[in-house]
């Protein structure tokens, strides 16, 4: 597995500037959780990483090389709405297969498709559905076993959880843990919801208006939490606590 | 296949396939009857011999305008064909071409578009000269810059799916995205698309051949036909009104089949008839809504969705009530009953539901509730119409319930604006909604309901599109609200955590049925129900053990409809027996479980 870094990578979107010089790692083997209130350009940081956002400035390195950001990516990305997240005319099959590496035989291509079905504890027979015979945190899985197909250095996670029941939230973060514990996959997992990052990260990255306020390990930052802004989420992940 | 059910899709499939048939078989079986020469029937009239007469070599006209369908129909096909292969190569070129170049395009496209297509068929049919070739020419590329905006409309929306950048990360070329991706996903609204311009590419065609345009002697199409036949017009009008019904009739039935097509699928699914209702109840007292046993029941192309199945519970003045459970169990449906917004064929019986005292299920209810109640939603972009500025549409609320005039209707707008404290109410009142960020169109959805004086708010997911600080935002303005006006709140949400802490009192729902219903500090620790039980534990929180799996619900949750016999949670039940599987359980002492309180 390999380390991402982000070295003052800046996004401007004409005259807006949506990330101001973030430097962040993701070090091998590690997940790091990437918290922050919408629009605060969580989602433009990992897009960059994968070329679907052009930077102004700065590098986004793996493993200390320009990560590419054309043909198959090393970085793969998992994304929020299972409902658009998967081709609705593509069996499950062919969505995975399309992240293959190489030109693999049709019996290889199907034993890995079962594989990373099992992996993402789907039945394998799923392979033959579409999307639209799938619950949401069953296309869910399938668009982790998709980035998984294209055996990906790094797992870009972008509030993956966010749009799925509180029932299957659960066992989507198990299936996170679980892989980060077979594969030592570097992920980073980004959530809005503190308690979900802090069950699956082991640093935590705070961003605030493009720019980190604050980074370490997940214990420390959300047990003792030093930028002001850290505090404040912290404070809101408990609504209305003091009123009641 | 479904639009086959529609008359006009049958008119339109039966005159295409007639009109097909024609092109398709008219020369072999008419062409010898077309072309015999009869020089003692000369530009003759109507007979039993020619039903519309002969021309000037006597030869049948019938004949020939069955024969010329080919001809006609080809040439129109032709046409379409170039109109839409150019217009998706146009339509696809911000993504082909990347995006500099394709804007150029699409800008360019945009002003073809504006020009009248007559003008642009006959500029093209004098540039490519007159002739089959040229007007087929001529009427394609006429027709391309309207089929280049469409796919472009298309293709835009495609690309902005997830799919779309997920395949683009996985490595995928431009031109494999635009087969695989793409096209398939357009290709039903293409086609219909398509079937509608090959018929008007008919009338063009036709148009073009009378002018002398297009199709030249010796060929002919029904156009040529019908200039043939002017000649005689007042003589043998058949002669050129023959061709000229050709025309039409085809024309119709292309665009018949595509309008049929356009239009989808139309529901047809009715309910089947109600059962015994509900024996008539009386509201509860002190409260300011009240159901008993609300069932609803919505058709679907499977069945009957039994969305809510037997729903009783009140709401006292100014208490707060949460409504929990996963996506589908009916929380959203109860909603709209309660807020008096479904309409046949949604199917609401009850023994009474009742808000502030209106009787919710004699019609006209919800104009009688007037602003006693406010309803906020998920997604408050949908619930305000993008095309017109925040704050008139929250002074139509005043107009309309309090006869309010328009500038104290204004005022009353601004101030309402300010007391959910949006900042600089005067300036965002005359701002568009999509001007407004997504917690703040919140806020302005609350304002809205603050126009009148509620005594009931009802809230759907009201903080789930938003996140954690503006959730709390949202969340505290709640809570401030019904402190200063003293109004009650059904809160609904799948966020178990949400509900606890603004709730007084908490109903959990599972497959369209009150499961438990609780006080909301009971909820973590003294919950009797399994799904409730799991459901909380199924929520990590900032104390959640790290070293321990997540708990998670097995199973699926129930497809409403076909809800099983005995209790519906029996399927994903750690504690599911056989008595369970036959009785469904009754809410009792405000649980409704077989074995309420046993440990798994
Ligand atoms: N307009 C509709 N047409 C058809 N089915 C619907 C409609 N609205 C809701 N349903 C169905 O009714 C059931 C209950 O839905 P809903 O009340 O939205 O659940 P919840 O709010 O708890 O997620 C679901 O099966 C849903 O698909
Ligand atoms: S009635 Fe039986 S199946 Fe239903 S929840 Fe109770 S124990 Fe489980
Ligand atoms: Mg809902």
């Amino acid at each position: 597995m390999s380390a991402l870094t982000f070295h003052e990578v800046s996004v401007r979107y004409g005259a807006h500037t949506v990330l101001h010089e973030v430097s962040l790692e993701v070090p091998a083997g590690r997940t790091v959780g990437l918290v922050g209130e919408s629009g605060c350009g969580k989602s433009t940081l990992a897009r960059a990483a994968v070329g679907l956002a052009p930077i102004t400035s700065g590098s986004i390195l793996l493993d200390g090389r320009p990560v590419p950001t054309r043909g198959r990516r090393p970085v793969q990305m998992v994304f929020q709405d299972p409902y658009s997240s998967l081709d609705p005319r593509m069996t499950v099959g062919e969505s995975i297969a399309e992240a293959l590496p190489g030109r693999p035989s049709r019996q290889d291509r199907q034993s890995e498709i079962a594989r990373l079905l099992t992996l993402v504890h789907l039945d394998p027979a799923r392979a033959a559905d579409l999307p639209g015979q799938l619950s949401g945190g069953q296309r869910q899985r399938v668009a982790l076993a998709r980035a998984l197909a294209a055996r990906p250095q790094v797992i870009l996670a972008d509030e993956i959880t966010s749009a799925l029941d509180v029932s299957v939230q659960g066992a989507v973060l198990n299936l996170i843990r679980d892989m980060r514990r077979d594969l030592g996959l570097s992920m980073l997992f980004i959530s809005h919801n503190l308690a979900v990052v802090r069950y699956v990260a082991d640093h935590v990255a705070v961003l605030h208006a493009g720019r980190i306020v604050e980074h370490g390990p997940a214990a420390r930052v959300l047990g003792d939490p030093r930028h002001d802004y850290t505090r404040h989420l912290l404070a809101s992940a408990h609504p209305l606590k003091e009123h009641t | 296949m479904r639009a086959l059910r529609r008359p006009v899709g049958v008119t339109g499939v039966v005159l295409l396939a007639l009109v097909l048939f024609a092109a398709a078989f008219g020369p072999v079986l008419w062409g010898e009857r077309a072309t015999a020469v009869d020089t003692a029937n000369l530009l003759a009239g109507p007979s039993a011999e020619h039903w519309i007469g002969t021309d000037n070599l006597g030869r049948d006209l019938f004949a020939r305008v069955l024969v010329a369908a080919r001809l006609s129909i080809l040439l129109a096909l032709a046409a379409t064909a170039i109109a839409m292969v150019l217009g998706l190569l146009l339509g696809a070129a911000p993504m082909l071409l990347g995006r500099r170049l394709g804007r150029l395009v699409t800008a360019s496209v945009n002003v073809l578009v504006a020009f009248p297509g007559l003008l642009l068929v006959l500029f093209f049919a004098v540039v490519f000269g007159v002739g089959a070739r040229g007007a087929a020419l001529a009427v394609g590329l006429a027709g391309a810059p309207a089929f280049a905006r469409l796919c472009h409309t298309l293709i835009a929306g495609v690309s902005e799916r997830d799919y779309v950048a997920a395949a683009r990360i996985a490595g995928v070329g431009r031109a494999r995205m635009l087969r695989r991706h793409v096209l398939p996903n357009i290709a039903e609204p293409v086609i219909v698309y398509a079937t509608m311009t090959a018929g008007a590419a008919l009338l063009t065609f036709a148009g073009l051949s009378f002018l002398g345009l297009g199709v030249q002697a010796p060929d002919y199409d029904w156009g040529k036909l019908m200039q043939d036949g002017l000649n005689g017009i007042y003589v043998h009008p058949l002669a050129a009104l023959g061709p000229g019904i050709a025309v039409v009739l085809a024309g119709l039935a292309f665009n018949l089949t595509g309008e049929a097509f356009a239009a989808g699928p139309r529901r047809t699914h009715v309910l089947p008839p109600a059962g015994p209702p509900s024996p008539a109840t009386a509201p509860a007292r002190n409260s300011v809504l009240s159901a008993d046993d609300l069932r609803v029941t919505i058709p679907g192309p499977n069945g009957p969705i039994h969305a809510v199945r037997g729903v009783s519970f009140s709401v006292g003045d100014g208490e707060a009530v949460g409504v929990v459970g996963e996506s589908g169990s009916g929380k959203s449906v109860t909603a709209l009953a309660v807020a008096g917004l479904l309409e046949p064929p949604v199917r609401v019986q009850a023994g009474h539901l009742a808000v502030a005292g209106e009787d919710l299920l004699a019609p006209g209810a919800h104009r009688r509730l007037g602003t006693s109640l406010a309803v906020v939603f998920q997604d408050p972009m949908t619930s305000f119409n993008p095309a017109h500025r925040v704050g008139p549409q929250l002074a139509e609320v005043s107009r309309f319930h309090q006869g309010l005039g328009r500038r104290a209707a204004f005022a009353r707008a601004v101030d309402r604006l300010r007391a959910v404290r949006i900042g600089d109410p005067e300036r965002r009142a005359r701002q568009y909604p999509f001007e407004f960020s997504g917690g703040m169109r919140q806020r302005a959805m609350i304002g809205m309901g603050l126009m009148g004086e509620p005594r009931l708010i009802v809230a759907d997911e009201p903080t789930t599109a938003l996140d954690v600080t503006v959730q709390r935002q949202v969340l505290e303005l709640l809570a401030d609200v019904r402190r200063d006006t003293g109004a009650a709140l059904l809160l609904i949400s799948h966020d178990v955590s949400v509900v606890t802490d603004v709730c007084d009192r908490v109903l959990v729902m599972y497959a369209g049925r009150v499961v438990e219903e609780l006080p909301a500090k009971d909820l973590r620790a003294l919950a009797r129900h399994p799904y409730t039980r799991a459901l909380v534990a199924a929520v990590p929180d900032m104390e959640t053990d790290l070293d321990r799996p997540l708990a998670v619900i097995p199973g699926l949750p129930v497809d409403p409809v076909d809800v099983p016999a005995g209790c519906a949670f029996a399927p994903r039940c750690p504690l599911a027996d056989d008595h369970c599987r036959t009785v469904a359980p009754p809410l009792r002492d405000g649980v409704a479980c077989h074995k309420a309180g046993e440990a798994p």
